[in-house]
């Protein structure tokens, strides 16, 4: 089955000013598209989530948004620093978030566990000192 | 509940209207961490939060939460209130603490959302 690009977009690290827009152009695509509501929420849910995470805990990185008529998939790369401990960052609660970012209301340590639990299938490339990769697909 | 009685019952000031009056709430959700609105948000609810900043107004649209209610008289930033607007969300300021507000609210019958288990 083909792919199309839905949305491709850079994200600047710490730019909590635009921080989710590219999640809500993506919703209104989605809309567009007559995409069942249930979807385009768990969609734009993980798109949400991994767009803030590469503002909040990354040097800046890229979110693409591919559809087929099989699923819609949501890749999030950064340029670093990376996850040491992957099962660690996915606990619940767990979180490395400076007060800053705790007063906007994110930070709670959910961010990640969210990602995983929206998606039908979750893949993640990453390590200490390493560029981060998140390929996040949610099935029809 | 009609939105009219919650108005009344926690003492709301509008701040952005797009809804009816006559429309109907059936659950509430208290929180001031966006991601357990993403996380725990299973339906079309009413968020009642401390936090003002548009992120709060970004986190409502992921999740299809069309009222947000601040609380402890906090006022909006205008940049919230114009997201709010361009994204179809009521917003209310209520003067009360959250406890008070949750309180009314429960005592007055209404239920706090389905929530999901953390996997």
């Amino acid at each position: 089955m083909q792919e199309q690009i839905l949305i491709q977009s850079k994200i600047e690290k710490g730019d909590f000013t635009r921080g989710g827009e590219v999640s809500s152009s993506l919703k209104d695509i989605l809309r567009k598209l007559g995409v069942p509501s249930d979807t385009s929420r768990r969609v734009t849910i993980v798109t949400y989530e991994l767009e803030m995470n590469i503002i909040i805990h990354s040097l800046g990185g890229e979110i693409t948004v591919l559809i087929s008529s099989e699923q819609i998939k949501v890749i999030a790369e950064d340029q670093g620093p990376g996850i040491p401990d992957v099962e660690q960052a996915f606990q619940p609660g767990y979180s490395t978030a400076d007060d800053f970012v705790r007063g906007m209301g994110f930070g709670a340590g959910m961010g990640l566990n969210n990602v995983k639990h929206f998606s039908d299938q979750l893949t993640v490339e990453t390590g200490q000192g390493k560029k981060s990769k998140f390929i996040a697909s949610v099935y029809f | 509940m009609k939105l009219a009685d919650i108005v009344s019952l926690i003492e709301l000031e509008p701040l952005v209207v797009i809804d009816d009056p006559d429309c109907q709430v059936d659950t509430v959700c208290g929180c001031d961490l966006m991601s357990d609105v993403l996380a725990f948000s299973q339906e079309k609810t009413m968020l009642l939060t401390g936090l003002t900043n548009p992120h709060v107004v970004r986190t409502c649209e992921m999740t299809d939460i069309k009222f947000i209610i601040f609380v402890r008289g906090k006022r909006p930033p205008q940049e919230t209130k114009d997201l709010a607007k361009e994204k179809g969300i009521n917003l209310y300021l209520s003067p009360l603490s959250m406890f008070e507000c949750c309180g009314r609210l429960y005592k007055a019958g209404l239920g706090s959302e389905i929530m999901r288990r953390i996997d």
